[in-house]
C-alpha cells in the first residue's frame, strides 16, 4: 500500500499554488463541517426563540462539568500547538509527549462528558424529555463524536509516525487544524447551552 | 501499466507505474479512471432500477388496480400477483426520486464524469488524493447496498416521499415503515460522506494539480462547472446532515424535533431539506451544462461565446441558489411575507442561467455545425432545458405556484430540467467521451436512432403531463380514478404511460450499442473529434498516469477555426511558433 501510494504521488509536477494540497483538503473539509454545526446551531437558536421554558430546563444542567471541560479542551489545543512546535523543531521526543497529553486530555473530555450525561439521565433527563434536552444531547453528542474522531486521529499520529519528518510535520499541523475546530465548536456550544 | 519515461519541460522525474493484479486494477483501484467507471456502472445499474420503478408507477396510474405487465414475479410483501397496493406505490414514489437524484444523477454526472475528466482536463496524473477517491467510491457502494437492503427489511422500503417530510417520516407508525426509512437515512448519510470526499478531491485537484500554463481562466468550462457544483454541495449539505441526525433521533430516541405535539416544527425539516435541496438541483445541473458546453464548442468548430461571463454567471447562480429554497414551501405554512422575496430571488436566478443558454446559442450561431450523436444529444439537452426553465419561472411565482403546487405540473417541470440535463446531457457526455473512456467509438447511426426515439418519447410523455397537472392531478396519488374530477384526464394518463414505456424501450439501442461497441466498435484514435482540451492529448484509453509527459498549456480550451491556421482546431498543449496563431 505504502509503496503504491508513493508511486501515485505527483512528485513530478509542481503544485499550482503555494498551499500544500493536504492543507487545502483539510480546509475544505472544515468548511463543510462548519455548515453541519452552523445548521444545527441555527436550528437550536430559531427553535429556542419560538419556544418557552428552555431557561428552566437549562437550569438543571451542572456548570461544573462544562467549565472543567472547557478548561480541558482549551489546554489540549495548547498542547496540540506545542506538538506542532516540537515537530517543527524536529524534536520527536517532545512531539510524542505533547501528542500523548493531547490525546489524554481528549479522552478526559469524553470521560467528563460521559459522567455529565449519566448524572443528567439519573435525574430523569433523556433526549425525549423535551425539546431542549433533544437539542442538548444532539449537539453535545455530535460534538463528542468529533472529539472522539480527533482523539483517534491524534492516536494514529502518535503510534504510526514517531519521527519528525516533513510529512509528519504536515500531518501534525493538519490534525491540529481539526482539533482547534472541535475546540471552537465547543466554545460556541458552551454559552448557547449552559449560560443562556 | 507500461513504463513511461518522461522528458518534457515540467516533468523531471521518470514516472513508473507498476503492473497491478486484477483486484488492485479493477476493484480496489486508486486510478481515477477506474473509479469513474465504477461510479458509472453503479449509476447505470441504479438507472435501470429507477426506470423500471417509473414504469411500475406509470402502469398503476394508467390502469389502476391491474396486474403490472411483466412484473407478476415480484413476491408477496411488495406485490400480489402483479397487483400493487398503495403502500408499495408510496415506496416506489419515494425510491424513484431518491435513486434518480442521489444514485443516478450524482454518481454519473458528478462522480463518473468528474472523476474521469478532471485530472485529464487539468493535465494531472491522478486526483490529489487517490486513496480518498477509492474510499469515496466504496462508501458510495456501501450506501447503495444499504439502500438496496432497505427494500427487504420488515415493513418495506421508505415511503415518505423522496423529500422525507415529517411528521410522516418522523414516526414509524405513520407510514408503517420501521427500518426501511432508517436505512434510507443512513444510505443518504453515507452518500453525502462519499460525495464530500469526492468534492474535496475535485477542488484540491483543480486548485493545485493544474498543468504548467493552465491558469484558472484556461480551464475547460466543464471543470469550472464541476468545481462550482462541488462547492455548492459542500456548503449546502451540512445543515441537512444535521437535520438527518435530528430526524433519526426522532425515529430512534423518541425526540420531537419535527413533531408539533412535543413542541417541534415539521417546517424545520423542510427548511433544512430545501436549503440543501435547491443548491443540489444545480449540483446536478451544472456538470450537465458543462458537458453540453464542451460538446457545442467542438461540433460548432467555434470558440465558446463569452467564456468568462459564463463562469461569472455560474458563480452568481451558485450564490443565488442559497437564497431560493423557500419557493418549495409557498403552501407549507411559511410566513406569507416570505413568499415575495423568495419569488423574486427564484425568478432572478433564471437570469444567469438564461445567460448561459444564450451563450450556447450564440456559440452555435454561424458555426460549422456537425450533427454527430453527442451533438444531437447536446442540442436536445439545450432545447428541453429551455422548456423546463420556462416552467420554472411559472413555479417560482408564488401566486401561480399556490395553484399548481404538488400537482403534475411541477412533476413535469422538474422532469424537463432534470431529465434533459442529467439523462440527455449524460448521454451526450457518454457518446462524446466513450472513445476516451474505452478506446472504441460508439456506433453513430445506432446512436442517432437512440437520440430520436428518446427525444420524441420524452416529450410525448412529459408535455401532456403539464396538462394533467393544470387539470388538477395531485402528485403521489396511487389511483387517479378515485377522484371524479380526474377521470376525464385518464386518456392523457394512458398516453403518458404508453410514452414512458416507449421511452424505456428506446434505451435498448443504447445498451446494444454499448455492448457491441465495447467488443467490436471501431478503435478510437487519440483525438477523434478534433478537440482542444487536454484529455484528447492522452491515449484512448489513457493508461495509469494518463500522460506520457505532463502537458504544458499555451492557451484556452476553445481555439477553434482560428484565422490563418492550417487546421480548425488548436489543442491547448500545442506549441505554435507563428505569432498570428499564438493569440493567447
Amino acid at each position: 500500500m505504502e509503496q503504491a501510494s508513493t508511486l501515485n504521488r505527483h512528485i513530478a509536477t509542481p503544485l499550482s499554488t503555494s498551499v500544500p494540497t493536504g492543507k487545502l483538503g483539510v480546509w475544505w473539509f472544515l468548511a463543510s463541517e462548519v455548515t453541519v454545526f452552523g445548521g444545527l446551531i441555527a436550528c437550536y437558536i430559531l427553535t429556542r426563540l419560538g419556544s418557552t421554558g428552555w431557561k428552566e430546563a437549562a437550569a438543571h444542567l451542572s456548570l461544573v462539568f462544562p467549565l472543567l471541560n472547557t478548561l480541558v479542551l482549551l489546554t489540549s489545543s495548547m498542547t496540540m500547538v506545542m506538538a506542532h512546535a516540537a515537530v517543527e523543531a524536529k524534536d520527536s521526543h517532545r512531539l510524542r509527549t505533547f501528542l500523548m497529553v493531547t490525546v489524554l486530555l481528549g479522552v478526559g473530555f469524553l470521560l467528563l462528558k460521559a459522567m455529565e450525561y449519566s448524572r443528567e439521565m439519573a435525574q430523569g433527563f433523556f433526549p425525549h424529555t423535551g425539546l431542549f434536552w433533544a437539542f442538548y444531547y444532539g449537539m453535545t453528542g455530535l460534538h463528542a463524536l468529533h472529539v472522539l474522531g480527533g482523539v483517534i486521529v491524534n492516536l494514529i499520529l502518535l503510534l504510526t509516525v514517531p519521527t519528525a519528518t516533513e510529512t509528519q510535520q504536515r500531518r501534525v499541523e493538519f490534525a491540529g487544524l481539526y482539533w482547534h475546530f472541535v475546540d471552537i465548536v465547543w466554545i460556541f456550544l458552551f454559552p448557547l447551552l449552559y449560560l443562556t | 501499466m507500461s513504463d513511461m519515461v518522461v522528458a518534457k519541460v515540467a516533468d523531471v522525474t521518470p514516472h513508473v507505474y507498476e503492473e497491478l493484479g486484477f483486484w488492485r486494477k479493477y476493484v480496489f483501484s486508486t486510478d481515477h479512471k477506474v473509479i469513474a467507471k465504477q461510479y458509472l456502472a453503479l449509476g447505470l445499474l441504479w438507472a435501470i432500477a429507477g426506470g423500471l420503478m417509473a414504469y411500475m408507477m406509470r402502469w398503476q396510474l394508467a390502469w389502476p388496480e391491474t396486474p403490472v405487465l411483466l412484473f407478476r414475479w415480484i413476491p408477496e410483501p411488495f406485490m400480489y400477483d402483479g397487483y400493487m397496493g398503495p403502500e408499495f406505490y408510496n415506496a416506489l414514489v419515494t425510491l424513484h426520486g431518491t435513486i434518480m437524484v442521489f444514485f443516478v444523477a450524482m454518481p454519473v454526472l458528478l462522480a463518473a464524469f468528474g472523476n474521469f475528466l478532471i485530472p485529464l482536463m487539468v493535465g494531472a496524473r491522478d486526483m490529489a488524493f487517490p486513496r480518498l477517491n477509492m474510499l469515496s467510491v466504496w462508501v458510495f457502494a456501501l450506501a447503495s447496498l444499504v439502500l438496496f437492503v432497505s427494500f427487504f427489511v420488515p415493513g418495506g422500503a421508505a415511503a415518505a416521499g423522496w423529500t422525507g417530510y415529517p411528521p410522516l417520516s418522523a414516526r414509524a407508525e405513520y407510514t408503517g415503515v420501521e427500518w426501511g426509512l432508517n436505512l434510507w437515512l443512513i444510505a443518504l448519510a453515507l452518500e453525502f460522506a462519499s460525495f464530500l470526499m469526492g468534492g474535496i478531491n475535485f477542488l484540491t485537484t483543480v486548485i493545485n494539480l493544474r498543468a504548467p500554463g493552465l491558469s484558472m481562466f484556461r480551464l475547460p468550462l466543464f471543470v469550472w462547472m464541476q468545481i462550482v457544483a462541488a462547492v455548492l454541495f459542500m456548503l449546502s449539505v451540512g445543515p441537512l446532515i444535521a437535520g438527518a441526525v435530528m430526524l433519526l433521533m426522532d425515529r430512534l430516541l423518541g425526540t420531537t424535533f419535527y413533531l408539533p405535539a412535543g413542541g417541534g416544527d415539521p417546517l424545520l425539516w423542510q427548511h433544512l431539506f430545501w436549503f440543501f435541496g435547491h443548491p443540489e438541483v444545480y449540483v446536478i445541473l451544472l456538470p450537465g451544462l458543462g458537458i453540453v458546453l464542451e460538446i457545442i464548442a467542438v461540433f460548432s468548430r467555434k470558440p465558446i461565446f463569452a467564456y468568462r461571463s459564463i463562469i461569472y454567471a455560474t458563480i452568481v447562480a451558485g450564490i443565488l441558489s442559497f437564497i431560493v429554497w423557500a419557493h418549495h414551501q409557498f403552501i407549507s405554512g411559511i410566513d406569507p411575507r416570505l413568499a415575495m422575496p423568495f419569488s423574486i430571488t427564484t425568478i432572478l436566478i433564471s437570469v444567469p442561467f438564461a445567460f448561459v443558454v444564450f451563450a450556447m446559442i450564440a456559440t452555435l450561431w454561424k458555426g460549422a455545425i456537425q450533427f454527430t450523436t453527442p451533438m444531437l444529444f447536446a442540442l436536445g439537452t439545450l432545447a428541453n432545458f429551455i422548456l423546463g426553465g420556462v416552467t420554472g419561472i411559472f413555479n417560482g411565482s408564488a401566486p401561480l405556484d399556490i395553484y399548481i403546487h404538488d400537482t403534475y405540473f411541477v412533476v413535469a417541470h422538474f422532469h424537463y430540467t432534470l431529465f434533459s440535463v442529467t439523462v440527455l446531457g449524460g448521454f451526450a457526455g457518454l457518446y462524446y467521451w466513450f472513445p476516451k473512456m474505452f478506446g472504441r467509438m460508439l456506433h453513430d447511426t445506432l446512436g442517432k436512432v437512440h437520440f430520436w426515439l428518446t427525444i420524441i418519447f420524452f416529450n410525448s410523455a412529459f408535455i401532456p403531463m403539464h396538462l394533467v397537472g393544470v387539470g388538477g392531478m395531485m402528485r403521489r396519488i396511487a389511483n387517479p380514478l378515485q377522484y371524479e374530477f380526474l377521470q376525464p384526464l385518464q386518456p392523457l394518463n394512458v398516453w403518458i404511460t404508453v410514452s414512458v414505456i416507449m421511452l424505456l424501450i428506446a434505451q435498448i439501442p443504447f445498451v446494444v450499442n454499448c455492448v457491441w461497441s465495447l467488443v467490436a466498435g471501431v478503435r478510437a484514435e487519440q483525438n477523434p473529434w478534433r478537440a482542444n482540451t487536454l484529455e484528447w492529448s492522452a491515449p484512448s484509453p489513457p493508461p495509469h498516469g494518463n500522460f506520457a509527459a505532463v502537458p504544458v498549456v499555451y492557451r484556452g480550451p476553445y481555439e477553434y477555426s482560428l484565422p490563418g491556421s492550417a487546421q480548425d482546431w488548436l489543442p491547448q498543449d500545442y506549441e505554435v511558433l507563428t505569432q498570428a496563431a499564438a493569440r493567447s
